[in-house]
């Protein structure tokens, strides 16, 4: 079975380190083939950025994401730019404060706050790793020891509280997220 | 055994492309870096920069792309594995020092990680635009080997296999890999330091008092021996004699020179080319593709079989020299070929040229993405028809 996974938003929210953390959970911490790829502006922060997860049991031939299973759409430019490309089976995740204009979809549509979330840990920088956790409950795709492996091993040395807090509390919604559904 | 411990890192890693191509550089003895860091081969050279005093090299920013050609030439010429990596803009100044690369007959590699052209063109876009270039890019006559991946695994095993080369045939190698390939992580496993074939130059087999440092053995390749080794050296970009010395102005130098440094690579050729047949054996149409592009066109001759179409894919690894004989072979089994290309029509030219009478489509891609194996579908069955 073949996995698609489309993380967009910006330069500098970590859209990049997202995509890597949930490969390297499903190839390295899990048994399954991964390959991450990533497209990007010249600009270091701000400029369009996504990155590409393909997962599956077998040998991935073709790198890219063509129809996603998942979409975590990290602006409003993303999210208009990649939301019909979704399968209609698939899942989008959203940040409702980035993404404030939205389509009827016949995706199943989370909308996870991340970035607020992450602000009230105090760094808004971890909001990737909050939307991380909502991913790993609201999909059940990669396990959730190996999504927790994978972000510690991917973070700065001394931030590895912060990280847990924000996977556990983004974790956390999308399980609650989940029961009101 | 510690340094060759701490120089081959053993195991399964998921990494990226660039990463696991200075990876592959440091496996196959490269001691030496310069280069000057360009979008998207940055990630080589800083993987050279921390690792290289890892195991005793040496890594040098060097002010542009001519510099650090010419130092990778020097310190190749002192008997240290040495190479650099750039991409498009980077690669139009290396040109001109790589013609002295060739001329002195230096083992080096040069990485390209090619990015969308002409000019600054796309810098963190992909392309595979750069592929004349490296054939053609110096001026006068040369055979460059060329060599291009299409996983972070193969760039690994692709640039210890371009440092074996360019030490086997005391020549130049260009890996040629896409901004797609560079970029890209997945999984690789990286053998045994015991476990790789690791290839060095030859050596003089004369006391120094006999040596001429550019008179060939059989194999036409001159054995080579390093500044400081005692033995009298002179190189010059000149046309010169077996001794090393100018000859500017005989014919005969320059027809013997010349014609030797492109025989060593077209009469090797068969030993240099690798090429990679799937699903060819009852095929009636072949997608030729390289590099990225070849995934693409994997996954569309899956579908395509599924669809009931016979289709196969011929993917040359060494793109330089080119593997004529391999696809005027596939052309004759088959009605059509189609070709594949992050470019605007270049390795297509002689897929024609070696095609001869059998159809050839060609499917360029200019931009962000690599063909999706739909629009690679559709081009088979146009080819068919």
């Amino acid at each position: 079975m073949r996995l698609e996974i489309r993380v967009a938003g910006f330069g500098g929210q970590g859209i990049i380190r997202t995509g890597l953390m949930l490969a390297i959970a499903a190839c390295i911490h899990g048994d399954k083939n991964a390959v991450q790829t990533q497209s990007y502006g010249p600009e270091s922060r701000g400029g369009a950025c996504k990155s590409e997860v393909v997962i599956s049991d077998e040998k991935i031939d073709f790198p890219k994401v063509v129809d996603p299973d998942v979409l975590i759409a990290m602006s409003q430019e993303a999210y208009d730019m990649y939301v019909d490309t979704v399968k209609k089976s698939g899942t989008i995740l959203l940040d409702p404060d980035l993404v404030q204009k939205q389509k009827a979809s016949s995706s199943r549509v989370f909308k996870v706050p991340a970035t607020r979330m992450a602000e009230q840990l105090g760094k808004t920088i971890v909001a990737n790793v909050v939307m991380l956790g909502a991913f790993t409950s609201l999909t059940n795709l990669v396990s959730v020891e190996a999504l927790k492996k994978s972000v510690l091993d991917n973070v700065p040395k001394g931030t590895e509280k912060l990280n847990l807090a924000a996977f556990e509390k983004g974790y956390a919604y999308g399980k609650r997220l989940l029961k009101e559904k | 055994m510690a340094e060759k411990s701490r120089a081959v890192l053993t195991g399964k890693h998921f990494m990226q492309g660039d990463i696991a191509c200075a990876e592959g550089a440091i496996a196959a003895g490269c001691r030496f870096f310069a280069g000057y860091p360009i979008t998207p081969a940055t990630e080589v050279a800083e993987r050279m920069a921390r690792r290289l005093p890892e195991v005793k090299g040496v890594y040098v920013q060097m002010e542009d792309e001519l510099a650090s050609m010419a130092a990778v030439i020097g310190a190749s010429y002192a008997g240290v594995k040495s190479m650099t990596a750039t991409s498009g803009p980077g690669f139009s100044l290396m040109v001109e020092n790589l013609g002295l690369a060739f001329m002195t007959e230096t083992p080096c590699v040069l990485v390209n990680i090619m990015r969308g052209g002409p000019s600054t063109g796309q810098p963190t876009k992909p392309g595979q635009q750069d592929v004349m270039q490296a054939k053609w890019g110096s001026h006068g006559d040369y055979e460059i080997i060329a060599l291009a991946p299409s996983s972070v695994q193969e760039i690994f095993d692709l640039t210890i296999e371009a440092f074996n080369l360019s030490e086997t045939y005391r020549t130049p190698v260009v890996v040629l890999a896409d901004e797609i390939v560079g970029h890209m992580r997945e999984r690789v496993t990286i053998p045994e330091a015991d476990e790789i074939t690791v290839i060095d130059r030859k050596k003089p087999r004369v006391p120094p008092g006999e040596f001429a440092s550019f008179k060939p053995d059989e194999d036409l390749v001159p054995p080579m021996a390093c500044f400081g080794e005692g033995y009298r050296f002179h190189a010059t970009g000149l046309t010169h004699d077996e001794s090393g010395r100018p000859s500017t102005s005989s014919a005969e130098a320059q027809q013997k020179l010349v014609q030797r440094l492109c025989d060593k690579i077209r009469k090797n050729a068969d030993k240099i080319v690798k090429t990679e047949r799937t699903m060819l054996e009852d095929a009636e149409v072949a997608v030729v593709a390289y590099g990225i592009t070849s995934r693409s066109a994997l996954s569309a001759v899956q579908k395509a079989r599924e669809a009931g179409i016979k289709a196969g894919l011929f993917r040359p690894i060494t793109l330089w020299p080119f593997p004529d004989q391999q696809v005027s072979q596939v052309a004759k089994k088959v009605d059509a070929i189609v070709v594949l290309e992050m470019n605007y029509g270049q390795l297509v030219r002689e897929v024609e040229r070696a095609a001869k009478e059998t159809p050839v489509i060609f499917l360029s891609k200019l931009g962000e993405e690599p063909h999706k194996p739909a629009e690679i579908l559709q081009a088979m069955r146009r080819a068919l028809q």
